[in-house]
């Protein structure tokens, strides 16, 4: 029988269908978020749901996640996307002590046990500093979407980018950019900022095992491989890194 | 669930103001007080009456800001807020306000409100050890002559042993009502032990404020419901004062699941798990017990863990929850040392809450304290 793990968040709403006995994935969909949470999750799920090729009414469990969690009427239970970006990270790579996550708007760090339960965490500020925002602010001035951010930023040389305020970080860009640096340095400056960030914040929990990547930002090589350097270890990312949360809510439905 | 005592306590101290007005008008001094540090005994002794001030509320921070700077705790900008709208009546009823320098915030702001009220400031050691004590029981002798002038009374050995004799009645009734706690599952919630305190800290009448607690402790005591089931996690919640207005972490992990069972904070447990000696030199016991409080500005700050430790094992908790103003340095950085010190010696999980007063973060805060408890179960 299916189930089925929905993760709205800021930017992007996400549906995992699993198989509920062998926890093979049957389908996967990505929707942007939008103004309405609600429907977003219900589009994912939706979606997922055909390219599984399974009815929604057959999913015997669906667990909702992510800061839309409490819109989603048609979820049996919610838990928080901590406890399913941890799940889902050590189900991927079993060997994870460390989960960090760069959501739309947070970041975290989640120590984990090899059952993929949470130790501890630690999450950004209240303020949008280190999280998918600032790459959406450098985007906008860019005027690059993220992908072409990652392409410049792989060849640029990092531009000192002091500010961890999104929004003064936006004011500190734009006076680079005055004074004549290079797109493709500030991209890479803004990279290398926000990976430092979350080194710093992976240093307040302690750390052991192998480090697991999640979330859009996974996506990108580029930043892949700086936030790799600043750690100073390899990090694991998945295929899908954004449907982490999602998984993990699909195998709590598969309990 | 609803307790008689509970409900008189509430219309006795919704009348707060009201009965300050009428001592007041009967000839009363009042003597208004911030922080911890500053002894009620001494206002006792004088024969007037100490009052807490306000500022745990959100509405008078926009007005603080026009002089303070944001940055700055809410805290300090929200009891300035009061001060500069004239909107807090225990602080209009003030004679006098005694203040100490407690933080670097905090003396700065008091700089400006003198310019506003009658104050008196404590000046605060930042270590405790005898030479600290002995200068500090000098502040207390100090504030002690100033209120004889002020108020034209003479405050003797007699007048300071009385008042240490009536506060510790008071400490020891509301100590017996947070200690209701205790029990598994607590028959009370950490809103009510929050709002307890804090309605106890306005009540002009100290013995009657006392006779009131008592009677709850009975009350309540006696009985055996509980709001939780007994697997609710029993969270204590230390840090930063917290009170009605400022209650956002509190109502929030409790409405996440958790049962929070101690405030080990100035506005809460602090003010009541010692007693004043009442056999030692009147002004050296005060001192040295006042002295002895364990606010993240201490240098070091050993009674910090003692206490954590004793009230962990005491209120039988699953997990520790450190409530940090913005602004509030000291205890963020200390943080750092009581999520080792509650990690590693208590083995206890650990989550630190940075906020301010406004409802801004709630959203993000839930994620926080619901996977906090998640990660409990």
């Amino acid at each position: 029988m299916p189930v089925a793990g929905v993760d709205v968040g800021s930017v992007a709403a996400k549906a995992v269908i699993l198989n509920e006995r062998t926890k093979a994935v049957l389908a996967h969909a990505l929707v942007p978020t939008g103004w309405n949470p609600r429907q977003a999750g219900e589009d994912a799920l939706n979606r997922a749901c055909s390219l599984a090729g399974v009815e929604r009414a057959s999913l015997t469990r669906i667990v909702g996640t992510g800061y839309g969690r409490i819109a989603l009427p048609f979820a049996d239970k919610s838990v928080t996307e901590i406890t399913c970006h941890a799940l889902g990270a050590v189900h991927l790579f079993p060997r994870t002590g460390v989960v960090l996550d760069i959501g739309g708007q947070d970041s975290k760090a989640i120590a984990v046990d090899a059952d993929g339960s949470v130790q501890d965490f630690v999450m950004n500020d209240k303020c949008a500093a280190g999280t998918g925002r600032f790459l959406q602010v450098l985007s906008g001035i860019l005027g690059m979407d993220v992908r072409a951010l990652d392409e410049a930023a792989a060849c640029g040389k990092p531009a000192e980018i002091s500010s961890m305020c999104a929004v003064f970080a936006e004011t500190e860009i734009v006076g680079l950019l005055a004074q004549g640096a290079k797109p493709e340095d500030v991209a890479a400056g803004v990279f290398r900022s926000l990976a430092r960030r979350m080194v710093s914040l992976s240093r307040r929990i302690a750390c052991r095992g192998e480090c697991t990547f999640t979330g859009g930002l996974a996506s990108l090589p580029a930043f892949v491989r700086c936030l790799s350097s600043e750690l100073g270890v390899a990090v694991n990312v998945a295929e899908q890194p954004q449907n982490t949360g999602a998984l993990g809510a699909a195998l709590i439905a598969a309990r | 669930m609803s307790h008689s005592s509970i409900e008189r306590f509430k219309t006795v101290t919704d009348r707060n103001v009201l009965a300050l007005q009428e001592a007041k008008q009967a000839g009363v001094k009042v003597v208004g007080q911030y922080c911890i540090y500053s002894p009620l005994e001494m206002a006792l002794a004088a024969g007037a009456v100490p009052v807490s001030l306000c500022g745990t509320k959100n509405d008078s921070i926009f007005s603080a800001e026009s002089i303070l700077p944001r940055s700055l705790c809410p805290l300090i900008k929200s009891s300035f807020g009061f001060a500069l709208e004239d909107s807090c009546p225990y602080l209009a009823a003030s004679d006098i306000v005694v203040a100490d320098t407690t933080c670097d915030g905090k003396k700065k702001m008091f700089e400006l409100l003198a310019e506003r009220k009658p104050m008196f400031m404590l000046q605060l050691p930042q270590i405790q050890n005898a030479p600290a004590l002995e200068y500090w029981k000098e502040q207390y002798e100090s504030l002690m002559r100033h209120f004889e002038q002020l108020f034209g009374v003479v405050i003797g050995e007699k007048e300071l042993r009385s008042a240490i004799a009536k506060a510790n009645r008071f400490r020891r009734a509301l100590k017996s009502v947070l200690d209701l706690a205790r029990k598994k599952p607590s028959p009370l919630s950490g809103m009510e032990l929050m709002e307890i305190a804090h309605r106890a800290s306005f009540v002009p009448d100290w013995d009657k404020a006392a006779e009131l607690l008592e009677d709850i402790a009975r009350e309540v005591g006696a009985s055996n419901e509980s709001p939780f089931s007994a697997s609710a996690p029993r969270v204590l919640l230390t840090g930063v004062p917290v009170g009605l207005g400022s209650h956002k972490v509190v109502k929030l992990l409790e409405d996440c699941g958790a049962s929070v069972v101690c405030l080990d904070n100035c506005s809460c447990y602090k003010k009541v798990r010692l007693m004043i000696d009442e056999s030692a030199d009147p002004l050296t016991a005060l001192a040295s017990r006042y002295l002895d409080m364990p606010c993240a500005v201490m240098s070091p700050n050993p009674n910090r863990y003692a206490y954590l430790e004793e009230l962990a094992s005491e209120f039988r908790a699953d997990a520790v929850v450190d409530l940090t103003w913005q602004g509030c340095q000291t205890y963020d950085v200390e943080s750092w040392s009581v999520k080792k010190f509650v990690r590693e010696k208590l083995h206890l999980p650990f989550l630190q809450i940075v906020t301010d007063y406004s409802p801004a973060d709630t959203e993000q805060l839930k994620v926080r304290a619901e996977a906090f408890l998640e990660m409990l179960r």
